[in-house]
């Protein structure tokens, strides 16, 4: 994408926890096509997870403490990307929460937030990346998860990058902008709360008719394909970045294996 | 009502299965939901009339006090009664004494959440008043003896069909059929007379305007009208948050809440009281009370919930909720369910007797971007969860699992150790299958769904054999 001349962007990646233990998939996903956009990708190695579960059950010192591991391993970066809507939120909207004006740490937490961008709208609105010569053949449906869409403004984004892969036609969803009842550590404290909402959103994207479905969230898209495979819907579950990647082989998650 | 907000896991477990509950709810919610996105795309000035709003309340609620004195002063002027009452308890034995003051056999009311935050059924029922509930709702809710489960739409949790047997059941003559114009025709016969007969009514108000010293009702059926003119005594009960300084700025207000509680541009009914009877006046109260009620609002000014005053009951976050779409208003067990009053309820009652409202939220922002006056509902929530870790109000499983939680996450190396051996383990107790559906420590999540098998190795595993020359990199 880039002439040789002009210096590349160097991306720190960073892969989220969940994608680092459940689907490493996303992570190389993701390195193969900031690569391709352009950038230099770094993968810091200590990285562990964003802090939201401590944030999200109100323990603000444990957040700032991994919040400061995050900022020193990633603010040498151009910028952090990250394969989700939700912990990308998490750092450019949040951290700021539990680091207050006065915090010996605000100046560097904001620099970092302002240059942390989730994948889908870092390809598109900063990298101007559009995918070429890739392939998937199927029906796919677009769940748009909350912090990316309402957060960060991840809408239009993921859908023109998906429009140049041939092969690939997209099914409007029913209520697509509605929660799919993953929340975090929520799914595990309301068991049956998460369930009552991800069986609607799960029967919307069975009546799609889709065999495919696409989200920017592992979270999200664990809740919804664990719940479709529960139910017996044979539906292929995928991040966005590995269609987008072209590696989108492997039966999905939660689904039959490749 | 008496909150039972403690015992939201059991009230969840039994309205998770209800069906006529989920049939009421699914039916009324997407509606609402379709409804008024139609409305706020047609209206074009939506954005500006919502930030408008907002810095409306927020200049108003900086300068409560001068508002407020400014109302008694213009109410007080046009013939009104205004009491003050800080506690719900006062506010009761206020309404309960005028009513005693004047001889009071019946009382008939319009519907005000206010009215229910501060028990005025019990101020009623104390002053030996028959109560009678004329919105459409409420009179069924009455019948049901019911609590609301809507701030809106009160009997939200009942089917046209439970009504039409209710109605069979309790009213003098029944419906003629089950058709829902009958049903409305069969409580319109049932109430016609008690209103015209009523001793006193009993009013809310959307808003106080503070420059006239008027109060403002909002309704779809006329009820408001029929309670607050025929009785010789009109008592209207309000929260102190409701004042705004002046007409224009009512508007600004009346146009968003029909929009974003009903998805309608206006209501069938707005309607501002301005004094009782004066001379030559064909109809009205003889006598005109407002109570003016704070209760904890004074507290939530100046602290992180102060947002929350800026609220015009229109249950558009709950209209949009998933949770109350899930669970209903009941299963909160307070008088405001749902994602305002899971910020309210801590704020009127305490952190601990409310203490699974701001957890059970996934923390989709739906309800904050609806929200007519821009609440940031999500993040109250969420610093409410603060301040139960804060209060050491959390579990101590909930504890011990994040505190083990975080010492991994701060120490890299053992993290990376502990997950590379927790994904072997996890392939190792698929036995080969590509779904695992039972898990120890991971009941909340295999109960209802499948987890994937996780990949041969973590993310840094594979990327760190890769730097060495194996693995899926090269």
């Amino acid at each position: 994408m880039t002439d040789a001349g002009v210096q590349k962007p160097k991306v720190g990646l960073f892969v989220t926890c969940l994608v680092d233990a459940m689907r490493p998939n996303i992570g190389f996903a993701s390195l193969k096509l900031l690569e391709a956009a352009g950038c230099d990708v770094y993968v810091p190695e200590a990285q562990t997870c964003c802090g939201q579960p401590a944030f999200n059950s109100g323990d603000d010192a444990t957040t700032r403490a991994i919040a400061k591991q995050i900022i020193e391993n990633f603010e040498q970066y151009d910028y952090v990307v990250v394969p989700s809507g939700s912990c990308a939120s998490m750092i450019r909207t949040h951290y700021s929460d539990v680091f207050g004006a006065d915090d010996p740490l605000a100046e560097r937490q904001t620099a970092l937030s302002a240059k942390t961008w989730e994948i889908l709208s870092f390809l598109s609105d900063v990298m101007q990346y559009q995918p070429q010569d890739v392939q998937y053949d199927g029906v796919a449906t677009y769940h748009d998860s909350c912090s990316g869409l309402r957060d960060l403004g991840v809408h239009d984004q993921p859908r023109q990058m998906l429009a140049e892969v041939s092969g690939l036609k997209l099914a409007a969803l029913k209520d697509n902008d509605a929660c799919c009842g993953f929340g975090g550590t929520f799914c595990v404290k309301y068991p049956d709360i998460s369930n009552a909402i991800v069986t609607d959103k799960a029967q919307n994207i069975a009546d799609t008719g889709a065999d495919t479905l696409l989200a920017g969230d592992l979270g999200c898209l664990m809740n919804m394909a664990g719940k479709l495979s529960r139910d017996r819907h044979k539906v292929k579950a995928y991040h966005t970045v590995e269609v987008l990647a072209g590696m989108a082989d492997d039966g999905g998650i939660c689904g039959d294996g490749g | 009502m008496i909150q039972t907000s403690d015992r939201f896991k059991e009230h969840v477990a039994r309205a998770l299965t209800d069906t006529n509950l989920k049939v009421a709810l699914n039916r009324t919610t997407s509606l609402l939901q379709t409804r008024r996105k139609q409305v706020v795309e047609e209206y074009a000035e939506y954005d500006e009339a919502r930030k408008r709003a907002q810095a409306i309340k927020d200049h108003t609620l900086k300068h409560m006090a001068h508002y407020l004195e400014m109302f008694e002063e213009n109410a007080t002027a046009q013939g009104a009664i205004v009491h003050w009452a800080k506690t719900p308890d006062e506010a009761r034995r206020i309404v309960a004494d005028i009513c005693v003051k004047a001889e009071a056999k019946t009382a008939t009311r319009v519907k005000s959440m206010l009215g229910e935050e501060i028990g005025i059924a019990d101020a009623l029922k104390d002053a030996g008043v028959e109560r009678i509930e004329t919105d459409l709702a409420e009179h069924i809710i009455q019948l049901a003896e019911d609590p609301p489960s809507h701030i809106v739409m009160p009997a939200m949790h009942k089917t046209h069909e439970q009504v039409a047997t209710l109605f069979d059941d309790k009213h003098g003559v029944a419906p003629d059929s089950h058709d829902i114009p009958d049903l409305v025709a069969s409580a319109r016969r049932e109430l016609r007379q008690k209103f015209l007969s009523a001793d006193v009514g009993i009013s809310g108000a959307n808003f106080l305007i503070a420059e006239t010293g008027a109060i403002v009702t909002v309704t779809n059926e006329g009820n408001s009208e029929l309670t607050c003119t025929p009785p010789k005594v009109h008592i209207v009960t309000a929260g102190i948050e409701k004042i705004i300084p002046g007409m224009d700025h009512a508007s600004v207000f009346l146009r968003l809440l029909a929009r974003a509680a009903i998805g309608a541009e206006i209501t069938q009914y707005t309607t501002f009281y301005n004094g009782p009877k004066r001379d030559g006046d064909a109809d009205g109260p003889e006598q005109y009370h407002i109570v003016l009620v704070d209760n904890h609002r004074t507290d939530m000014l100046g602290s992180d919930l102060q947002p929350m005053l800026r609220c015009i009951r229109c249950g558009a976050c709950m209209n949009h909720c998933p949770v109350y779409a899930a669970v209903g208003g009941h299963a909160y067990g307070a008088v405001y369910p749902g994602p305002m009053g899971s910020v309210l309820t801590p704020a009127l009652s305490s952190l601990e007797a409310a203490k699974d409202l701001p957890n059970a939220c996934t923390l989709n922002g739906r309800c904050k971007e609806v929200c007519p006056v821009n609440i940031p509902l999500p993040d109250m929530l969420r610093n409410l969860r603060a301040r139960q870790w804060d209060a050491k109000l959390v579990s101590p499983v909930a504890k011990t699992a994040l505190g083990g939680w975080g010492y991994l996450a701060q120490r890299p190396k053992l993290y990376h150790l502990v997950v590379g051996l927790t994904v072997h383990g996890m392939r190792a107790w698929a036995f080969g299958r590509n779904r695992i559906k039972r898990m120890p420590f991971a009941g909340g999540w295999v109960k209802h769904r499948d987890l994937p098998r996780p990949e041969k190795g973590s993310f840094m595993q594979q990327y760190n054999a890769s730097k060495h020359g194996i693995g899926r990199r090269s």
